[in-house]
């Protein structure tokens, strides 16, 4: 009776889990690939093949387009980590207690704050009639109005706003135990400010900075708002494209091909990272 | 580069410095948002023309505050009914999850654990259309059998509340799962020996054990649902949440109005964050 009343018990407990992966995750991936792999060749009438993968290698403006989105993503990912390594180090090494606290607060407020909220204060600093083409006027450093918007920097600059906390996040947490007293015994070996990073620093940090750039890479490949509003005409997204093809052409198979394309190369990078600190899925993000 | 070696002031200081120009890197974005909210101006931009409240509770065009926007009280009522949704249900399942993955040994479970990880390495924009794709063609499918119509399965709020759902359970389920992980079982064996049945235990002991994390858990579901964009945009039909409005606001070109709802929502999402933190700080 026991036993049956565990079984019971255990099959309630995995069946919302089951439905949720498998209605929500599992078979909608499944039937994207599905779609993208059919082409259209009447009213409701499909034939199998490659034909959308096909279209995307012939057409330069996709394939550039996504060949342009990771390496914005991969250059934002090195930024993000050169620029947050310090601040992590800081806040992990060199500070105590409640400073060490409200740092880190301060680091995390911004990131509560919707994505579109931060996106728009870019907007309102950068643009034409914006506070820094303004400021610069008023000093008179410039004659006429700036346009710091919608290009490609502006887009870099929004882009590292946008994920650099969850560099700083796993940086400090692995950063944090690092022993004073490894840096000290370097010193004592006569090793300098360089070479201890090298040595010692860097490769203690190496967990936090792979899950940190696998992350940040990850969500910028994957951002929509920021080359949106900050990226000019020129400067296109390959999530942007994904959205035209659904929303705009109504092309949903050219479409779920773009989204498959996306995915695949996101968990490519999630996978290689991985293999190469030797770090599990669930180590990683599991945190 | 520790404080017990000593480094030249030069050095040092150039160091603070780099944290002082961050940190105001940090901010700059959000203080202009909450600065121009006051402006009395219709563009959000300089010059300063004086402060005003107008873009809070103006009544007379331009100057219509938030509290008078039909258009964007009526998209926060549209978030706040998602934000429930999406709340309740991923605690619910992050609940049963956190119990399955902690107290049950069977086979399969370190696959399927993964899976349970995977929506976080999907890229929300990809979540989105999958499910479009996926719900249209089962609409479809059913609606070519039995000729009724299923516009559930079309884009609109129930797609969008599933679409959040399907990556903010994982969050729940982390979260309630951890504090799970350091509830002492002898406690619930104590109950049993006293005569409470097994669900009674788990009821009486167990969940007022797992209350904050189920409370933090509920906070940050609610905050992920508000801000939600990705996801939401490729699932949304004709009722728009709040990001989805201010978007096509600000495609349009802005003004303060924007920024004064902006402001709304850094107010309310710095509560959110800071609850959610007590609430995991009372739990250790």
């Amino acid at each position: 009776m026991r036993s049956d009343h565990q079984k019971l018990g255990f099959y309630l407990l995995i069946a919302p889990l089951l439905l949720w992966l498998v209605l929500l995750i599992l078979l909608p991936h499944l039937g994207l690939f599905i779609v993208s792999i059919s082409e259209k060749v009447g009213v409701r009438e499909y034939e199998t093949g490659f034909g959308n993968y096909a279209a995307f290698f012939n057409e330069p403006l996709y394939w550039r387009t996504f060949a342009r989105t990771a390496i914005m993503s991969i250059l934002a990912t090195a930024l993000t980590l050169i620029l947050g390594f310090p601040i992590a180090y800081y806040i992990a090494k060199l500070t105590r207690g409640r400073t060490k606290t409200t740092l880190f607060m301060m680091c995390l407020i911004p990131f509560w704050v919707s994505e579109l909220v931060r996106t728009f204060g870019w907007m309102i600093l950068l643009r034409e009639t914006g506070v820094f083409s303004q400021t610069l006027q008023y000093l008179g450093l410039t004659a006429g109005p700036i346009e710091f918007l919608y290009n490609d920097a502006a887009i870099m600059v929004g882009l590292v706003y946008t994920s650099i906390l969850f560099m700083i996040v796993p940086l400090v947490t692995t950063l944090d135990s690092l022993d004073d007293s490894l840096v000290e015994a370097g010193y004592d070996l006569g090793g300098n400010g360089y070479s201890i990073l090298r040595e010692i620093v860097i490769p203690h940090a190496m967990p936090g900075i792979v899950s940190g750039c696998i992350v940040v890479f990850m969500l910028s490949l994957g951002n929509y708002l920021t080359p949106i509003l900050l990226g000019g005409k020129d400067s296109l997204w390959f999530t942007g494209m994904i959205y035209s093809q659904f929303i705009t052409r109504f092309n949903w198979e050219l479409g779920s091909a773009f989204g498959f394309l996306l995915l695949a190369l996101s968990s490519a990078v999630v996978f290689i990272g991985l293999k190469l600190s030797r770090q599990s899925l669930s180590e990683t993000m599991g945190r | 580069m520790i404080p017990t070696v000593p480094q030249s002031s030069l050095i040092k200081w150039s160091y603070r410095a780099y944290v002082m120009v961050f940190f105001i890197y940090l901010a700059l974005p959000l203080t202009v948002v909450c600065v121009f909210a006051f402006n009395n101006s219709v563009f959000p931009s300089l010059p300063w023309e004086g402060f005003t409240l107008a873009w809070f509770f103006g009544t007379d065009a331009p100057f219509i505050g938030v509290f008078h926007e039909r258009s964007i009280l009526r998209a926060i009522g549209t978030s706040a009914f998602v934000a429930v949704w999406v709340s309740a249900l991923s605690v619910a399942v992050g609940t049963c999850n956190a119990f399955l993955f902690v107290r049950h040994e069977f086979r399969g479970k370190a696959l399927l654990y993964m899976l349970m990880l995977l929506p976080l390495i999907i890229p929300g924009v990809i979540l989105g259309i999958s499910i479009l794709v996926f719900s249209s063609s089962v609409a479809n499918t059913l609606e070519d059998a039995t000729g009724l119509w299923f516009d559930s399965l079309r884009p609109g709020l129930p797609l969008v509340i599933l679409g959040q759902f399907s990556f903010i359970t994982t969050f729940a389920t982390l979260v309630i799962s951890a504090r799970l992980q350091k509830f002492d079982p002898s406690l619930e064996e104590a109950a049993l020996n006293l005569g409470a049945s097994k669900l009674g235990a788990v009821r009486q002991i167990t969940l007022p054990f797992l209350l904050p994390a189920i409370v933090a858990s509920a906070v940050v579901s609610v905050l992920m649902s508000f801000e939600n964009f990705n996801t939401t945009l490729m699932l949304v039909g004709s009722d728009s949440p709040l990001t989805i409005t201010m978007f096509d606001k600000l495609k349009q070109g802005s003004t303060p109005v924007l920024n004064a709802v902006s402001l709304l929502l850094i107010i309310i999402s710095a509560a959110l964050g800071l609850i959610s933190l007590l609430f995991q700080k009372s739990k250790d």
